[in-house]
């Protein structure tokens, strides 16, 4: 009786005023995410020390790796004089203890009403000699995580990013969005495996999928390295992954340094990864070396072979729209359905672009919603049902509930383990979606299935 | 001063203001401020006076829990706390005013109004909480009216939870925001009264892994029933029912002593503490329990049940001693209460504890660490990272009890692991959870991939 909403269908289309089972949390944990992609770097989270126990938990529970981040511990005094005394206090005692490279501050709710000014306090604030002191606005009443993570993005790019003027470096940065650390790693393999350097920051591999050593280290060896970062404003272009989470970041640095940025999706399936694919070897005149013609030629020759696992089934997906849009369109690619697509990010622009891309494909009645929440969605589906739903950990409710299976993907995934490590991007990415997609409905078929049709071959 | 019962002994801390919140145990007798704030600067492991309000009413099942705030404070808090119903499965629902900028600007009372208005439309809930959160506290909404006009207005309990994170980090404030709220939803109607029985209400009991049924198995089978829980597994028609029973036992000290105690007041129910984790205290608190009913077929059942599961426990327990005996265990965990608790089942285990602290420890409760664990412990409040660390690997310590905030940090320190928080997913309670928490803590700190660690043949190969 895992309902998320009443028997029956409710006659009024869904609801507008609260949210119910959100698919978005607050801007702050999208922020420390994209923060702990620097080398030496502590997040910061400047507002009452529950917010920072939240976010620092969430990502713990995500990635299984500690996240490290201090708070300004506000009280009530803060909530009445402003949080200056304390974020200066908290500044110093940082760096005294925890002795990190870089300190990026991220504001709460609770910092954003009081209106503390963070730009004046960290200038008027005691920062060693070589350190840095980055912040971020990350209200939450505004947006969703993954306008925090943008909003960071686009803080590292402001404070720290430089040109020296010269001819630029034959070199690709690149912003990888809010993916997984194993995401980030199959990203920049592909880039380097086209004979391209690149820069990527945030880079959270190394971090929050850092190994077992010997000894255990504060601030692993992983994360853009602050040097990177700065001279990343003499690459040739940026790659920018994701219109919600990169975009922002990619446009700052273009101004600021004059760094053309090339907006494409986050390379999830097969046409995502060919624009990646076809943007470096266009950006930078290089061959596509055999080896990924290779790995394209694998996952188009699986989709041949297996597409009658899937093809013509439902599904309903849910999550950050960076994620949402090209896994969408490998659905499509893949003869499935998007039947329901949901974003909890705000936007029109998210249901412009599903609809886009339904419309090409002559995929009539999906349902396409941004700043929705799993409420609408499981009263969609009450409506008329899904074969498959793919998603967060959040979705096992309605996938108990109306008995359909759940292939996790996105943030958070609280569930399950090894997802932060294993990529869905690239053609690699491609491969692993099509097996968890087509495990899951060949379990469920041998699991309906009576004996006299129980299948050995399938 | 208040908050103060040792005085350092030998100063251990990372940070000099810190220096009175970490104490070793010793023959000169050291204090420790404890209810003192969380530095600023600090990778604080506290959470927030709304966690510990929430933590104590979500497991009243078929209540509406509906967190007014932006919409982060709701996300976190969604179903995070591992307990179990066995009926309805409205308190697993996440349910948020979203607040936007302009109800920050402009104040969100209109937006609560509209979000009570809909749920009820939608669920028909028997009550509805209304968590104030810090932002809340801060813009000024008056959730209280809001709430009572709502309560009017359909006809059932919409009750405001005062839980405004900023006022203090500390939970046991959110504990008591909680404790008054179910003090209102219990309040008979005047001129109302609810019907005494002999049965007894479980106070602190939050069916982690279904560990109120297990003690429920215990007393049905000595001749007792739980009137209702607070708030493992109840529903609120059960938890009106709460003034009716001739007993309170208290299980969690942080948060539900204050609600004994008004329950006395108000109710005249006396209460008994108890304390089911582990065999020696699970007994001790039956018989507690036996006792009060005075009724001799009571304790004749209760004996016979204690011998018939000690006999089971026992054989069990040296097992695990014998392979854990001499290791060195740390813990960490949100009450003292719990804490005490943990380092008697090590010890029982034949384990030393090291180090042990609490989130919110109150001083009498450090004192009573202070007396068990043995000479050169190091005992701490609101520990961070950096200090458990430093004292994981200081007193190579093989094991640890502790909530998710530290499982990975301890797994990054080489030192194996054991829930002992919301993320538990099996019962630790009873003569089955000694068992269970025994078999845990064999499995992690024996666990074969510690080999796999220690003999890295890259590293032997560079020499
Ligand atoms: S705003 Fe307050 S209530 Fe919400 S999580 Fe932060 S500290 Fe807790
Ligand atoms: S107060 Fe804001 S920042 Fe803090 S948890 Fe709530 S939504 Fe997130």
């Amino acid at each position: 009786m895992l309902d998320c909403t009443p028997k029956e269908p409710l006659q009024k289309d869904a609801h507008t005023i609260g949210k119910i089972n959100p698919i978005k949390t607050c801007q702050p944990v999208g922020a420390m995410y994209a923060a702990l992609g620097i080398h030496g770097c502590l997040p910061h989270s400047h507002g009452s020390q529950g917010c920072c126990s939240y976010h620092r938990m969430a990502l713990s529970r995500h990635f299984h790796e500690p996240a490290m981040a201090s708070t300004s511990s506000f009280t009530e005094g803060a909530s009445v004089f402003g949080g200056a005394a304390n974020l200066k206090t908290a500044i110093k005692n940082v760096f005294a203890i925890y002795n990190p490279e870089i300190i990026a501050v991220h504001t709460t709710c609770l910092s954003e009403t009081i209106g503390d000014d963070i730009p004046t306090i960290i200038k008027q604030s005691e920062v060693p000699e070589g350190r840095y002191v980055i912040h971020a606005n990350t209200p939450s009443y505004h947006g969703s995580h993954i306008t925090g993570f943008s909003n960071m993005c686009k803080g590292i790019v402001s404070y720290l990013a430089e040109s020296n003027g010269s001819e630029k470096k034959e070199r690709a940065n690149i912003f990888p969005g809010f993916v997984n650390p194993g995401d980030m790693r199959e990203i920049k393999r592909i880039v380097t495996e086209m004979g391209v350097p690149s820069i990527m920051y945030p880079d959270t591999t190394g971090v929050m999928d850092s190994p077992m050593r010997d000894t255990y280290e504060m601030y692993p060896r992983g994360g853009a390295t602050i040097e990177d970062i700065k001279d990343s404003g003499n690459s040739k272009m940026t790659l920018s992954l994701g219109a919600w989470s990169s975009d922002e970041a990619a446009a700052t640095l273009q101004s600021k340094c004059g760094v053309p940025g090339v907006p494409l999706r986050i390379p999830i399936g097969v046409k995502a990864t060919d624009d990646l694919i076809m943007a470096v070897k266009e950006g930078f005149g290089v061959d596509v070396p055999e080896s990924l013609e290779v790995e394209r030629g694998q996952v188009v020759d699986t989709l041949i072979d297996v597409h009658y696992q899937y093809e013509g089934k439902k599904v309903a997906v849910f999550g950050d729209p960076d994620i949402m849009v090209p896994l969408a369109e490998f659905l499509i690619t893949m003869g499935m359905i998007p039947k329901y697509v949901v974003t909890g990010t705000p936007g029109n622009k998210f249901e412009k672009t599903v609809n886009g891309m339904l419309e090409e494909a002559g995929i009539e009645e999906s349902r396409v919603r941004a700043e929705g929440d799993l409420f609408d969605l499981h009263q969609w589906i009450k409506e008329e049902p899904v074969d498959l739903l793919i998603g967060n950990t959040h979705g096992k409710y309605i996938a108990r509930a109306e008995d359909i299976p759940l292939v996790r993907v996105g943030f958070p995934v609280f569930d399950r383990a090894v997802h932060p490590l294993m990529p869905i991007v690239g053609y690699k990415g491609c491969l692993r979606l099509i097996e968890m997609i087509s495990n899951v409905l060949l379990e469920r078929r041998d699991r309906d299935s009576l004996d006299e049709d129980y299948e050995l071959i399938l | 001063m208040e908050n103060e019962c040792f005085v350092p002994a030998e100063p251990t801390a990372c940070i000099d203001e810190r220096q009175f919140s970490i104490m070793t145990t010793g023959k000169n007798k050291s204090r420790i401020h404890c209810a003192d704030d969380s530095l600023a600067g600090a990778v604080s492991q506290r959470a927030c006076v709304y966690s510990g309000a929430r933590v104590v009413l979500n497991p009243v099942t078929d209540a509406v829990h509906l967190v007014h705030g932006p919409i982060g404070c709701a996300a976190y808090t969604w179903d995070i706390r591992g307990s179990l119903s066995s009926g309805p499965e409205m308190f697993r629902q996440s349910f948020s005013t979203d607040l936007k900028e302009r109800d920050v600007v402009f104040g969100g009372e209109k937006k609560l109004v509209a979000c009570i208005d809909e749920v009820v439309e939608k669920y028909h809930p028997p009550a509805i909480f209304v968590y104030a959160t810090c932002v809340v506290g801060l813009i000024g909404d008056d959730i209280v009216a809001v709430c009572k006009e709502a309560s009017e207005r359909h006809g059932i309990d919409v009750i405001p939870v005062e839980s405004s994170g900023f006022i203090s980090g500390n939970k046991i404030v959110g504990y008591r925001a909680a404790g008054e709220a179910l003090l209102k939803l219990i309040r008979p109607e005047e001129g109302e009264t609810v019907e005494k029985t002999r049965k007894l209400n479980f106070l602190g009991e939050y069916n982690l892994g279904g560990e109120k049924w297990l003690v429920e198995r215990y007393l049905a089978e000595m001749g007792v029933e739980i009137n209702v829980a607070f708030t493992g597994d109840s529903t609120v028609a059960a938890l009106k029912k709460a003034p009716g029973a001739c007993l309170n036992l208290v299980q969690c000290s942080g948060s539900m002593h204050w609600v004994a105690m008004s329950l006395e007041k108000e109710y005249g129910i006396p209460y008994i503490d108890v304390n089911f984790f582990g065999a020696e205290n699970t007994a001790e608190s039956l018989r507690k329990i036996a006792r009060f009913y005075g009724d001799e077929e009571i304790v004749r059942r209760t004996e016979a049940l204690i011998e018939r599961e000690m006999e089971r426990v026992r054989p069990v327990i040296a097992k695990y001693r014998a392979k854990l005996a001499g290791k060195r265990a740390a813990i960490y965990v949100g009450g003292a209460f719990k804490a005490l608790a943990i380092i008697r089942q090590l010890q029982e285990l034949g384990m030393e504890v090291m180090f042990t602290g609490t989130q919110t420890g109150k001083p009498e409760d450090y004192e009573q660490i202070g007396n068990i664990v043995s000479e050169g412990t190091v005992v701490i409040d609101d520990a961070n990272p950096a200090e458990i660390e430093k004292f994981l690997l200081e007193k190579n310590v093989d094991m640890m009890a502790g909530g998710v905030k530290e499982r990975f940090l301890a797994h990054k320190l080489g030192v194996g692991f054991v829930d002992h928080n919301h993320d538990r997913k099996d019962g630790l309670a009873g003569f089955d959870g000694a068992i269970r928490f025994a078999s845990e803590v064999y499995a992690t700190t024996c666990s074969p991939v510690w080999e796999r660690v220690k003999k890295n043949p890259f590293e032997e190969a560079e020499g």
